[in-house]
């Protein structure tokens, strides 16, 4: 497959019939919240053109998006359009380490300046000047600032890239962040999820080759066609929560018959993705249909956000020990005020005792 | 920390403090404060204070039929206000499972449907005694800042409430948030101002049906 191959040439080679495409584009302008109506130009643009240059930056990550990515059972045109783009640096799945990926990294750079789509997978520390992981001897911070430059857009893929994540959490020692926090002047897309949902990038890209921009996004800078509801908005057991019938434990008789698992610790009520719509695996399930609560993974600073078994109207638990402190200083400042008013109305009686002494005296 | 996270940690737990603190703070003050003696002789129809204070908190709980034509609405709304109060927080779902995560306690929820009911009675309620309140011209001039203050921090956890059940208007996050945080500022407000009744409202009546009864002013 040579850069100069479009999309469309590389279908046929591959026996995909146009027909497939077709049903392809139907389905992804279906999930980008387009009228079915642009299906036939997205078919069209989309075998129009041409490899997609992509370098993939890894910082603070624990690799599990790329496993997802690239291990994602997606058939057919999905798989493709990942295929398609040419991945052209990244350091897990790349032949060349040393030296030589360098300079394959600075070639590319250069080559496509201004073209090239720079995704990202972890987040950067900022503190110490970056010396929780310094590549070939320079910090993620100066590796991202110069190829965020000459990229056209930035894909910030899985909730570390955007939010900073895991690395992030409290204390945060490295002083991670999000790539949407330190780059500034391009287009970043915000791919949360730990890991995010193969679809949603190949959406993101299928968006891109058609229209040569990013889709629209959320105020957290995510796609709006799979961030905007909430897992609780299209999950298959809201019926039971509506009902009120909550699972009180993992194996009690509510959670064998599917009940609501709100009590448990959901998080799909504030949690922004589409797991419930889109599912894992090709579609097979998603977390909440094998029997566990959403975790949240999809939003800012989730693994700071209490217990994953804690439910949202719930909490821990006043502290009983300052419960009871605040008890005994409710005592103490009533006794006080008690004790000052019986001072107040002893000292009034005395007066009016020598009062009526005096008159009595006088009489 | 988010505003949510900020709501359901540290600010609940300093609202649950300074109400603990405030209404016990409350409570010692005035069961300690000076009684003047009673000095009266006790009347023909004296009785025990025991089952004074007893009848008196049951009693003063019915209108008196003397007055009902003027105080039926009142009264009215004020039941339905109270009684709609209890079925949400002893039966939502939600109220429960706060309480059981807290203290362990559980008990049956009731169903959304009824629970839903209640709170739009309990709000049309407190609306109408608003409107009562800006309207009645005697009951105007005696109101302060204090009544005002304690029907609207009652009024706005309820608002919030249905909207937060009904999940409309807000996303459910932003409801959630200012549910909770609206319930933390009533809970701060609650034994300053005067919906301290809720725990002066028996207290004072069995003090009083105590003195009643030994008077003989019982009837
Ligand atoms: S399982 Fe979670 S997402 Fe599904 S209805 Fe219950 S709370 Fe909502
Ligand atoms: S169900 Fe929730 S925690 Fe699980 S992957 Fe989806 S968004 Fe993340």
């Amino acid at each position: 497959m040579s850069q100069k191959d479009t999309l469309g040439q590389e279908l046929s080679r591959r026996g995909i019939s146009r027909r497939a495409l077709l049903k392809f584009a139907a389905a992804a302008a279906t999930s980008l919240a387009l009228p079915p109506s642009f299906a036939p130009a997205i078919a069209e643009e989309l075998s129009k053109a041409r490899r997609q240059s992509l370098i993939w930056l890894s910082f603070q990550d624990c690799t599990g998006c790329l496993e997802a990515l690239t291990r994602s059972e997606a058939p057919g045109i999905e798989r493709l359009i990942f295929d398609f783009v040419s991945l052209d640096y990244q350091e897990t799945l790349m032949a060349a380490a040393g030296t030589a990926a360098e300079d394959v990294l600075k070639a590319v750079a250069q080559e496509n300046r201004g073209n090239y789509l720079l995704a990202v997978d972890g987040s950067v520390p900022v503190a110490d000047n970056g010396v929780y992981s310094m590549i070939g001897g320079r910090s993620p911070m100066a590796i991202l600032s110069e190829l965020a430059e000459g990229a056209a857009a930035v894909l910030a893929i899985g909730t570390c890239a955007a939010y900073g994540g895991i690395p992030k959490a409290a204390p945060n020692p490295t002083g991670a962040a999000g790539i949407g926090a330190l780059v500034g002047g391009k287009p970043v897309v915000n791919i949360p999820g730990c890991p995010p949902i193969p679809e949603v990038l190949t959406g993101v890209l299928v968006n891109f080759l058609t229209f040569g921009k990013l889709p629209d996004l959320d105020a957290q800078g995510r796609p709006l066609a799979y961030f905007g509801t909430t897992i609780h908005d299209q999950c298959y057991r809201r019926p039971y929560y509506d009902q009120g019938k909550f699972a009180k434990s993992f194996d009690d008789a509510g959670a064998r018959q599917g009940w609501c698992l709100f009590e448990l610790g959901c998080k799909g009520p504030t949690t922004h993705n589409a797991c419930a719509s889109l599912k894992w695996n090709g579609g097979t399930s998603f977390p909440i249909q094998s029997g566990h609560g959403c975790l949240g993974c999809s939003e800012p600073d989730f693994w700071d956000k209490g217990s994953f078994y804690t439910s949202l109207s719930g909490g821990e638990g006043p502290p009983w020990g300052a419960v009871a402190g605040a008890a005994a200083g409710g005592v103490a400042i009533g006794g006080a005020a008690a004790f000052a008013a019986r001072r107040a109305r002893a000292s009034v009686e005395r007066q009016l005792a020598q009062e009526w002494k005096a008159q009595e005296d006088e009489a | 920390m988010t505003l949510l996270d900020f709501a359901r940690g540290p600010a609940l737990y300093a609202a649950t403090l300074i109400m603990v603190c405030g209404l016990v703070w409350r409570l010692t003050g005035v069961a300690l404060l000076p009684f003047r003696r009673d000095l009266a002789a006790s009347g023909p129809n004296a009785k025990g204070r025991v089952s004074g204070a007893l009848w008196q908190v049951v009693s003063r709980s019915f209108p008196r039929r003397s007055f009902l034509g003027r105080t039926m609405v009142t009264v009215t709304i004020g039941y339905a206000m109270h009684i709609g109060l209890a079925v949400i927080l002893l039966g939502g779902a939600p109220h429960i499972l706060l309480v059981t995560q807290a203290t362990g306690l559980d008990w049956p929820a009731l169903p959304k449907g009824i629970v839903a009911i209640a709170s739009g009675v309990t709000l049309v309620s407190l609306l109408l005694v608003i409107l009562r309140r800006l309207t009645h011209p005697v009951l105007r001039l005696l109101s302060n800042v204090d009544d005002y203050l304690s029907i609207l921090l009652t009024l706005i956890p309820v608002l919030t409430g249905i909207l937060l059940a009904e999940e409309t208007l807000l996303p459910y996050e932003t409801l959630l948030t200012w549910h909770i945080l609206s319930v933390e500022a009533l809970m701060i407000w609650l034994p300053f101002g005067k919906l301290a009744h809720v725990v002066f409202v028996f207290a004072g009546r069995a003090a009083l049906g105590a003195r009643q009864a030994r008077k003989g002013a019982l009837q």
